[in-house]
């Protein structure tokens, strides 16, 4: 018999509280999810409902105040600053609103720096991240700086160095707010297709009901809490 | 599908090594990205380590100059002159110059003396067919060229029969050779010194320098009978110069001189001399001491700019920290640890200075070249002050770089992404 897997994440009663005393602020106040492997998960919500201090959790870029964060079946909700970072950088990709890609740095360098940071080869830098490129179709587009590329062809490269190191999860806070809407629905179709073909497991914030859509699973995050959780047949 | 029960694999960091070589490139992706602000950061380094280094590299070679100038003069050479170096204003009598006699008791009755030289002093005007020459005309025996080492590029040195009959040969400088006879020998010509004909014997090799603003090789030089007759009609002395053995002190054989003249000259315990002794030795001991004191100011005066230069690169590297925010978050969100951001900007730090040495360097070379050659000292390439002007434009990059370093390490990668 297939045992049950566990939820490549999950949250138990993660609160968070920032500051202390008399200004202190409550932004999760108990949330409990669970990300199954190979998932494409949008989470909305209004601002302050506690949305982006869960992706930062996720993400691992912050710690929770309280509860329980399993990743693969392991506790990291307590995990110290440089071994966040390097659970970041093996399992982890982001892809922000503002793309944050290195100004004055060609494409092909802004993908190779997460593999910098892995120790990886030269040559299997260089390989990795034009095979990246070539995902999000600009491998052409190798030696061109940001300053010479589109919004979306920007948000094109920082996927590809999300997805460079092969992560299990990727990250996208807003990836489509500062494109208009056909770069929206490319760079949607985009992220469908790698959850799709590659099996990487997504997680994605929007204000947006139309990029929405395109998940499989649409959480709702109100007052610090998880409102609702709706799951689209498969 | 991933093995979700697969255990991570313990979070491993990359070696030292290898983590220097990443840092490293990524410290020169960052320079090259900013490559004005790069240049401008270094240019207080690049002053400071030129300025360090030019001025040690011509301290240096005047020093070395001051030491050849004056042992030039020869090695262990005393010199004698009539007159006191305490400059007593007025009433005294002009002291009397030197005889031959002294000259025979110094060479007799002083230990340690291995050579003898009287000189008589004069100027007079060289002519050789249409060009003439004003220079110092020199009366002296043979054994002076042997006690200023002087060697002969042509010809001979004096007879000893020259010598006692006084006859009219002489023995050109290279300056006086170079200004009438500019492409041939003199040896063999006959040379018009003031309204004595003589024949030319010889041609003296370059000595160069001489010092104190005099050219050594101006000069024509006479058996010391002939000046005394044909110029100055006197048996004085002007000058006598003694080398002594170097295996005695010239301390002591100075002393014994000056005993020596004291008592022939007549003159009363609790008097001063009246004739003043050099030692080039002491001379050139006292003057390397002065261009060293000299160089060590100036050098210092230098380093002050190093150390502003350093300062400079720890304000743009602040600033640099402040502009770089978001680039930093992004750094940590991919998965830089601390260690890494910090030894990023710690690498730049010390890749730019060590390259703004280099640059000091390089146009401190060139330029204490060409200065050398415009104040006329010798060029003394010295490796160690390169090397550790080199090795401390490094120091200054990981003292200065530390701070905005650790600054930038420390920064939460949520509120640096946020940066605007």
């Amino acid at each position: 018999m297939t045992p049950v897997a566990d939820p490549l994440i999950r949250l138990i009663g993660v609160t968070k509280r920032f500051g202390a005393g008399a200004a202190a602020f409550q932004a999760l106040k108990g949330v409990d999810l669970d990300v199954e492997a190979g998932d494409f998960m949008a989470v909305m919500g209004p601002s302050g409902s506690g949305k982006s201090t869960t992706m930062n959790i996720l993400g691992c870029l912050d710690v929770p105040t309280s509860g329980a964060f399993l990743f693969r079946g392991h506790h990291v909700e307590s995990l110290g600053r440089d071994q966040r970072a390097l659970l970041r950088r093996r399992y982890l990709g982001f892809v922000f609103q503002g793309f944050n890609l290195l100004a004055r740095t060609t494409a092909l360098e802004n993908v190779e720096l997460p593999l910098l940071y892995r120790g990886e080869d030269r040559w299997v830098r260089r390989e990795m991240a034009m095979a990246a490129l070539d995902k999000v179709g600009l491998a052409d587009w190798a030696k061109h700086t940001p300053a010479e590329l589109s919004g979306g062809q920007q948000q094109r490269v920082a996927i590809a160095r999300a997805i460079v190191t092969h992560p299990d999860v990727l990250l996208a806070d807003e990836p489509t707010g500062n494109l208009d809407s056909e770069r929206s629905i490319e760079i949607m179709e985009l992220l469908t297709d790698l959850n799709k073909t590659s099996g990487i497991t997504v997680l994605m914030v929007t204000h947006e009901a139309d990029m929405a859509a395109y998940a499989r699973t649409v959480v709702h995050f109100r007052d610090g809490l998880v409102e609702t959780i709706e799951r689209k047949a498969a | 599908m991933t093995d979700l029960h697969a255990t991570p694999p313990p979070p491993r960091q990359a070696s030292s090594l290898r983590l220097l070589g990443t840092t490293a490139l990524l410290a020169l992706r960052a320079i090259r990205r900013h490559l004005l602000r790069s240049v401008l950061t270094v240019l207080g380094i690049v002053i400071g380590v030129f300025a360090v280094v030019t001025m040690v590299t011509l301290g240096k070679g005047a020093t070395r100059s001051v030491h050849d100038q004056v042992s030039n003069l020869g090695a262990n050479v005393l010199t004698v002159i009539p007159g006191t170096s305490q400059g007593r204003g007025g009433g005294g009598e002009t002291p009397p110059p030197f005889k031959p006699e002294d000259l025979d008791a110094i060479r007799d009755q002083v230990a340690g003396v291995t050579a003898v030289a009287p000189i008589a002093q004069t100027t007079a005007t060289a002519i050789s067919n249409a060009s003439n020459w004003s220079t110092t005309v020199k009366g002296t025996t043979d054994a002076y060229f042997d006690a200023q080492a002087w060697k002969l590029a042509n010809g001979r040195y004096f007879t000893p029969q020259e010598e006692a009959s006084g006859k009219s040969v002489c023995i050109v400088g290279k300056t006086v050779k170079d200004n009438l006879y500019p492409n041939r020998s003199p040896v063999g010509g006959s040379l018009l010194v003031g309204s004595v004909s003589c024949e030319v014997i010889g041609e003296l090799a370059l000595r160069g320098g001489g010092g104190f603003g005099q050219d050594i090789d101006d000069t024509v030089i006479l058996p010391i009978k002939t000046v005394q007759r044909r110029f100055t009609g006197s048996r004085d002395i002007s000058i006598i110069v003694v080398a002594a053995d170097p295996a005695y002190d010239s301390a002591d054989v100075q002393q014994s001189i000056a005993a020596l003249l004291r008592e022939r000259r007549s003159i009363r315990a609790g008097k001063l001399d009246d004739f003043t002794i050099f030692d080039s030795r002491q001379i050139a001991d006292t003057l390397s001491g002065i261009t060293g004191v000299l160089t060590a100011i100036v050098s210092a005066v230098a380093a002050i700019s190093l150390l502003v230069g350093g300062i400079g690169i720890m304000n743009i590297m602040l600033v640099s920290v402040t502009e770089r925010t978001r680039e930093i978050g992004i750094r940590l969100a991919i998965g830089a640890v601390a260690r890494e951001v910090m030894l990023q900007f710690l690498v730049e730090a010390v890749v730019l200075s060590c390259l703004g040495g280099l640059i000091g360097l390089v146009l401190a070379l060139f330029t204490s070249i060409g200065l050398a050659k415009l104040i006329k000292v010798p060029f003394v390439f010295d490796p160690w002050t390169n090397l550790v002007a080199f090795l401390f434009s490094g120091l200054i990059g990981i003292v200065f770089g530390y701070f905005p370093a650790r600054r930038a390490a420390s920064l939460n990668p949520i509120d640096a992404l946020r940066h605007e």
